[in-house]
């Protein structure tokens, strides 16, 4: 399958990027290009110009700084599946990477990709919500940063304006006694998910839980903060009772459709049960059990 | 629509061609440098028959662009045999019929010899989770995966 016909930009600056992007109503920002490049196969997706960021130097930095983690543009799957800071303090963030389509992939994919291209059924988005994640973006008028749990606005589309870049996923560095695990049912590797959950939690003092934040994959147009799930298990003990009514309140935020991966009472119950999970290995590992 | 004159290094020669900004990487290699041996199975980047190291790492060269690899290193399955002698996952493939039809193989073998080039002593569940991207219609897993096995003792003991 080709591609239809476009220009081609490769620019060795952002700036350069985004004076690129406003000139070109029509441009698409290629990073990864692992879900663009088959769009455009499918003639689903016909950019008039491509504007290739992969040849800006030093996009590609994983680093931990005031009291967050600064992933920049260029960084792939696979360099997030290798990281120590990453399996040591984001263990949630290692856990969704790894279920990304496959190796192959994952050599090329980025995250910020992931999250720009906003499709309800990729992984990342609900980890940032359950993280509180910040999206900086750049654009002609300079830099702002968007809340991850602001960015999601409608099927495909973000709160990015169509001459800004995503260049830069901040997420806060959890405090001691916090946890967060990303479970994802999925038929076979590569597939998107039947529906998937990510839960980050933080333990007080007393074992109460002092921040809860929780996604949902594949649960909806748009990826799904479950916000009442995670107000009413704020100021609780994660017990069995109170993690379930919790599972409960997010499928009532979910809205999951019947396709071909299963119909939407299964995936509605998934949910739940993946909610469940979640939560507990969050708490395990909040607690300091069961490694990472 | 832009037409860019790309050089890049392919098995270890300087290639250069003018391409269309929509030429696929697996079709310059294909069509325009003639080397077949990468094959163009789902081309929907889910199959792997188009796998080939892009700088070293296995990439499906149906979903990156031709020009993208202006200025960068491909090896494809072509560039495994060394003056006429296998390289060990050939080999390996050849010792264990790690292939029938031969369809996925090259993919197979380009993912094989990067995963040995990053760890040199796999476990079965490593090589299984390396080769998830690249998939055996005939479901010839087992032998694949005693293959990838086979070249990983031959390159241990220094072939």
């Amino acid at each position: 399958m080709i591609p239809g016909k476009f220009d081609y930009f490769a620019p060795q600056t952002l700036d350069e990027a985004v004076s690129l992007l406003s000139k070109n109503p029509d441009a698409k920002i290629l990073s990864g290009g692992q879900s663009l490049i088959p769009l455009m196969k499918l003639r689903f997706a016909s950019p008039a110009v491509l504007i290739d960021i992969n040849r800006i130097p030093n996009l590609d930095y994983i680093q931990e700084a005031d009291g967050s983690l600064r992933i920049g543009a260029l960084v792939r799957e696979a360099d997030l599946e290798k990281s120590d800071v990453i399996k040591k303090k984001f263990p949630i963030v290692f856990d969704t990477a790894q279920v990304i389509a496959d190796p192959l992939v994952r050599n090329r994919a980025t995250i910020c990709g992931n999250v720009a291209h906003a499709d309800p059924a990729n992984d990342h988005p609900a980890t940032m919500i359950a993280l509180n994640a910040q999206f900086v973006t750049k654009g002609p008028k300079g830099q702002r940063t968007v809340a991850a749990q602001d960015f999601f606005t409608g099927l495909f589309t973000t709160a990015l304006e169509a001459d800004e870049i995503l260049t830069e996923i901040r997420i806060p560095t959890p405090p001691e006694r916090s946890g967060g695990a990303y479970i994802k049912l999925e038929r076979k590797v590569g597939d998107f998910a039947t529906a998937a959950v990510a839960a980050q939690l933080t333990l007080d003092a007393s074992g109460n839980c002092s921040y809860v934040g929780i996604g949902l994959t594949n649960a909806g147009l748009t990826p799904v903060n479950a916000r009442k799930a995670s107000q009413f298990l704020t100021g609780k003990k994660p017990d069995a009772k109170n993690i379930a009514e919790a599972a409960k309140l997010a499928v009532e935020e979910s809205e999951p459709r019947a396709d071909f991966r299963g119909p939407a009472e299964y995936k509605r119950d998934l949910i739940r049960v993946l909610t469940i999970r979640a939560l507990n290995r969050a708490v395990e590992r909040a607690s300091g059990k069961g490694g990472n | 629509m832009s037409t860019h004159q790309v050089k890049l290094k392919v098995n270890g020669a300087e290639r250069s061609a003018e391409v269309e900004s929509r030429l696929l990487l697996v079709h310059l290699i294909r069509e325009v440098l003639g080397l077949t041996g990468t094959h163009i199975g789902c081309d929907t980047t889910h199959c792997g028959a188009c796998t080939v190291l892009l700088n070293g790492k296995p990439v499906k060269s149906c979903t990156v662009f031709a020009v993208q690899a202006d200025g960068q290193d491909v090896m494809t399955v072509e560039g495994l045999e060394q003056d006429g002698k296998f390289h060990p996952v050939q080999e390996g493939f050849r010792e264990e019929h790690g292939l029938q039809c031969g369809y996925c193989t090259p993919g197979m073998l380009m993912t094989g010899t990067a995963l040995l080039k990053e760890n040199s002593n796999p476990s079965e569940l490593d090589i299984r989770k390396a080769i998830s991207g690249n998939l055996c219609r005939c479901t010839g897993y087992v032998n694949i995966v005693k293959s990838i096995q086979y070249a990983a003792n031959k390159l241990r003991q220094g072939a």
